[in-house]
């Protein structure tokens, strides 16, 4: 089933009949017949029950796992019949993520982690860090490039996980619960950002959530349900 | 550089800047494996090069050696060889190792015609002290000229004298020059080869003829066809043939010693293997949001690999600067041998070979990178989505086990123990062990499953906390375990071994010594003896009830090997175990048959001297057939001796001299008193060595501490770094069971209570290992025993353990692994626990 009505121009991501199971002992099947089309610029919510699949979708729809059966096609491209190294580059071009858990390398200082998928597109160093300081404003994050990520807040941790999520220009981006470990009021300010910067951005954009509030921040809201996905209700403006 | 290097470099550097103990302990465990084997191949290069240098400047431009046995050969050879038209010119040699009765110690006196010498081995030929007039002295009967190496430890110069012991005898000889060209490393000394007949008890003799050769004749050709010219037992060698002969030598105990320099490279690659992958799995999350990102599996795993094989580096350069300084140290305090015996004489200096250390350089990053390959394997082809969740570890843990891999490399390894040498080196008997170590290593998983498994339910907090981790974690004890099992199996196979050497050496030396009383006509060298009249002498010295005599000789079975000892003494051919320790049933020769010889056990893999057959053997320039009766152990010569009777001897030499004499006393006769006696009545009696059995004995065990000495070290720093690895890999847990540790303090239970959990823990991964690794150690020391001993060395020993040293050992490395453990995880709970439940790793 098609959970969005079609547009002229071609999806920039489309699955069809996407099926997954795990095997554990027994076959739990996770996904079925799930269809969908998102265009350019596009901003979806990916509601569901915990356990439903959602974060398996993503990793599905960014070649991080391979569905049992269907087709995921980005930009035209058979996503889910690359091998790894296929998958991995397309990734590392033309998509960007942003945790839950934010995921940022203690290690490397704020500007470092923000670079990170710069450098692994082999972006020169000089335009790089120009990109990289324009991302950190961008996100509210001026002149902290230098510290590390021991002395930022989770707010702010997520802020710099958004940066590094589109600092490369990706064309569609997979957020899978970034708010889910902020309060309700540094989580709106996130929501505002990434819907902003997504916006500017022109990506496409898939975002998964529990919060309805976070799904309001988006253009469309579907639900995952065992049977695929489905239309949810119409989304409401939030926040100021 | 490529931005993808300098990400690698970033988060290379951002990994050990965050971390820089980890980082050290991998550099230092690497450090010390290179640092012990380049000073190993450092000395033995030095050792080796001097030695060639020495046996080059002796043999000077001769194409071809003409080597007699230390007894000599009739020198009417010499004109014969002489007058072959392919021969360019030849210069006999006298050659005898004297004791020098002042000194205490032996010198090499060579005999020349200075004027065939300055042909062939002009650094042969002395530099009189005064240049005019002086010549003369080249020809003087009791001129000798010194090489600088003898001037300088003898502190002697032109014009001294130096008293040489001859039979019982001493002559004294005149310092009247030097033999500049031989440079300072070599000890000798050389005079008119007329003299040296006359005066060392020589005449008609000549140990050695130098030729060299025509232009244009081939070498080894020419060799050949000497072969039938030459008298048995008489060899022609090519300079080539000498070199291998001192080479071979010390062979086997320098490629011992590598392989236990290597022994600590192993561990050392070990402890990287451990530390590597506890760090690659506390950052699990962190390298699957790598590849999240878009970073290949091939990418991420040559990060892993490039900040093993940066750690390999750094390891590698400060274990050469390490290695270079111990070789110099072991030089200057134990000589080019290091305690072995092998190169007495030779002064040796550190030359590093590029090639050698930049081998050396390599094997570092090699061992360390090898060390980091499995986990980084492992994280490459980790799935991303799962391993970005936390508890994904024992998932991670459990790719490591190949079941079954681990029983097939024991099975492998016990296949190879029963191939033979290649090319006298046991090399599969250490392929061998290797296996069976990592087989073991392998196996640990399923072994700490298995036991910990079967662990009763506990009611005691810490007790259940500590249980359920083993039995829940078998991954990470695995990694702990094989630690113990690596460091403790090599300490106790090397303890047993040592253990069984020494036990054995001890028995024999029980067994060789029966008389209470020895005599030998000189301390050291080969110019002292009992003539027929001292003989009688001394059997009719009051106090003595029974001689019997030694005359010691060598025989030259082949220019390519060191000569093998010959030993002439009272042995009854119907039992010859009553003065042999023998290896197996004598053969008891009926009265028709060959003169019965028994050997040593270094005879039947050398030269295949089987008991039963019959062989040939050069005694006094004849081949004489012999059937060998009988095979015996003989732990004072590596290069194989023969044993016949002395009767047998004299009637085919006519030679009735001997070098020792065993006494047993008369009832109330004392050693003490007999000694004296002789010492009195017995003409040059002073110059004899009289030595009691026990001297002997503690003697003999004193070299054998001393030559082990070298191989203790090597083994307690390959102990020493398997130690730092169960350390750092319990540091490396500790660290990565943080967050656990602040649930568990969040949950109510006290600080006393982990900290008596991890011992409990540390203590029982311990004892596993303990045990586990006592076993190995036993089967590894069975290898060593009864594989690479004999294969190496061509002798025996009985298997012997040594229980009190390796319970104490055993309990030593429980309790350090219990305090480990236990305050790793003090210092993994000094932070707040709060903190720890927040980290985001």
């Amino acid at each position: 089933m098609d959970a969005h009505a079609s547009d002229a121009a071609s999806p920039v991501l489309s699955l069809s009949a996407v099926s997954k199971a795990y095997h554990n002992g027994r076959a739990r099947i996770v996904l079925r017949n799930v269809d969908l089309a998102l265009q350019a610029g596009e901003y979806v919510a990916i509601m569901g029950e915990s356990g439903v699949g959602k974060s398996t979708l993503l990793n599905l729809i960014a070649g991080l796992d391979h569905p049992d059966g269907g087709r995921i096609a980005f930009e035209g491209q058979d996503v889910s019949a690359m091998d790894d190294d296929d998958a991995t580059l397309l990734r590392r071009r033309a998509m960007g993520f942003v945790f839950q858990a934010f995921h940022v390398l203690p290690h490397l200082s704020v500007a470092q982690n923000v670079a990170l998928p710069l450098r692994l597109n082999d972006v020169a160093h000089g335009a790089a860090d120009l990109r990289v300081a324009a991302m950190l404003a961008e996100v509210g994050l001026a002149g902290r490039g230098d510290e590390r990520p021991g002395v930022l807040s989770g707010g702010e941790l997520q802020r710099v996980a958004i940066a590094r999520a589109l600092v490369h220009r990706p064309r569609l981006l997979l957020a899978d619960e970034p708010t889910g470990n902020l309060d309700p009021d540094t989580a709106a300010h996130v929501l505002q950002l990434l819907r902003e910067r997504i916006r500017a951005s022109g990506a496409a954009a898939i975002l998964v959530t529990h919060s309805a509030r976070a799904a309001a921040t988006t253009d469309r809201i579907l639900r995952l349900t065992p049977d695929g996905l489905v239309p949810d209700a119409p989304p409401t403006q939030i926040g100021p | 550089m490529s931005t993808l290097r300098s990400l690698t470099l970033t988060l290379l550097a951002g990994e050990i800047g965050a971390r820089p103990w980890r980082a050290l302990i991998g550099v230092l465990a690497i450090a010390i494996g290179v640092a012990m084997g380049y000073a190993v191949q450092l000395i033995n290069h030095a050792a080796l090069t001097e030695f060639s240098r020495t046996a080059g400047s002796l043999m000077g431009n001769a194409d071809l050696e003409i080597r007699g046995p230390r007894g000599g050969f009739d020198e009417t050879l010499y004109p014969r060889l002489a007058r072959l038209p392919e021969v360019a010119a030849a210069s006999p040699v006298v050659e005898v190792e004297a004791w020098l009765p002042a000194q205490r110690q032996t010198l090499k006196l060579l005999g020349v015609d200075v004027f065939r010498a300055a042909q062939v081995t002009p650094g042969l030929v002395g530099r009189p002290a005064q240049p005019d007039g002086g010549r003369l002295n080249l020809l003087a009967p009791d001129a000798l000229f010194l090489s600088p190496a003898t001037l300088a430890a003898l502190g002697l110069q032109a014009g001294s004298t130096l008293t040489v012991q001859l039979g019982l005898k001493t002559v004294r000889l005149r310092v009247a020059g030097a033999l500049p060209a031989l440079g300072e490393g070599l000890r000798l000394g050389v005079m008119d080869i007329g003299a040296a007949q006359w005066q060392l008890d020589r005449l008609g003799l000549l140990q050695r003829i130098d030729l060299r050769l025509a232009p244009g004749v081939d070498v080894d050709a020419f060799a050949r066809t000497l072969h039938d010219i030459l008298p048995a037992g008489v060899v022609a060698a090519t300079p080539r043939d000498t070199l291998q002969g001192t080479s071979s030598l010390s062979r086997a105990y320098r490629v011992n010693l590598n392989v236990l320099a290597l022994v600590a490279l192993f561990t050392g690659a070990f402890l990287v293997f451990s530390t590597q992958a506890l760090s690659v799995l506390r950052r699990r999350s962190q390298l699957a949001l790598l590849r999240a990102l878009g970073m290949t599996r091939r990418e991420l795993l040559r990060l892993l690999l490039t900040e093993g094989a940066t750690l390999g580096f750094f390891g590698a350069l400060l274990g050469l600067g390490l290695g270079l300084m111990l070789a110099a140290a072991a030089l200057r305090y134990a000589g080019g041998d290091l305690g072995g015996g092998y190169f007495d004489g030779v002064r040796p200096s550190l030359h590093p070979e590029p090639l050698a250390t930049l081998l050396f350089l390599a094997l570092g990053i090699l061992a360390a990178t090898l060390g980091s390959l499995l986990p980084a394997w492992e994280a490459a082809h980790a799935r991303p989505a799962q391993a970005l969740k936390a508890g994904d570890e024992e998932v991670a843990l459990r790719r490591l086990h190949i079941p079954w891999s681990g029983l097939a490399t024991i099975a492998a390894a016990l296949l190879l123990t029963q191939a033979g040498p290649v090319g006298e080196l046991p090399v599969f008997g250490y392929l061998a062990i290797a296996l069976l170590l990592v087989g073991a290593i392998i196996a640990m998983p399923q072994l700490a499953q298995a036991v910990f498994g079967r662990l009763p339910l506990a009611r005691r907090l810490p007790v259940q906390l500590a249980f359920a981790q083993l039995v829940g974690a078998p991954g990470r004890a695995a990694i702990g375990l094989a630690g113990i099992l690596a460091s403790f199996s090599l300490m106790a196979s090397m303890v047993i071994m040592v253990a069984s050497f020494r036990q054995s050496v001890d028995d024999w030396l029980g067994a060789i010594l029966p008389a209470p009383l020895y005599l030998r006509a000189t301390p050291g060298g080969e110019a002292g003896y009992f003539t027929d009249a001292a003989q009688q002498r001394i059997v009719a010295t009051p106090g003595v009830n029974r001689a019997e005599f030694l005359r010691t000789g060598q025989l030259l079975l082949d220019a390519r090997r060191p000569p093998v000892a010959l030993l002439a003494r009272q042995v009854d051919p119907r039992h010859p175990g009553r003065r042999l320790p023998l290896v197996g049933l004598p053969l008891v020769p009926g009265p028709e048959e060959s003169a019965p010889i028994w050997v040593s056990e270094a005879m039947v893999d050398l030269y295949g001297f089987r008991s039963g057959r019959l062989v040939a053997l050069p005694i006094a320039g004849r081949s004489v057939t012999f059937l060998v009766a009988g095979v015996w152990r003989d732990y004072a010569r590596q290069y194989g001796a023969v044993v016949m009777q002395l009767n047998d001897y004299r009637r085919l030499t006519h030679d009735r001299r001997v070098s020792d004499a065993a006494l047993w006393l008369t009832p109330g006769a004392t050693p003490a008193l007999v000694a004296q006696r002789l010492r009195r009545q017995l003409a040059g009696g002073e110059q004899v060595q009289y030595l009691l059995p026990g001297e002997i004995h503690a003697v003999s065990m004193s070299i054998f501490d001393r030559s082990f000495a070298i191989t203790y070290l090597l083994e307690v720093v390959a102990v020493l770094v398997g130690v730092i690895g169960i350390a750092a890999s319990f540091s490396a847990q500790a660290l990565a069971r943080t967050r656990e540790f602040g649930v568990l303090r969040h949950l109510g239970v006290t600080r006393r209570q982990i900290s008596a959990m991890l011992a409990l823990e540390g203590g029982l991964l311990a004892l596993l290992g303990v045990t586990a690794g006592l076993l190995l150690g036993w089967a590894i020391a069975l290898i060593l025993i009864h594989v690479v001993n004999p294969q190496s060395f061509h002798w025996s020993m009985d298997l012997m353990m040594p229980w009190r040293s390796l319970a104490l050992l055993a309990i030593a490395l429980v309790a350090a692994a219990a305090l480990t453990a236990l305050f790793s995880g003090r210092r993994a709970m000094s932070g707040s626990a709060v903190r720890a439940v927040k980290e985001d790793w």
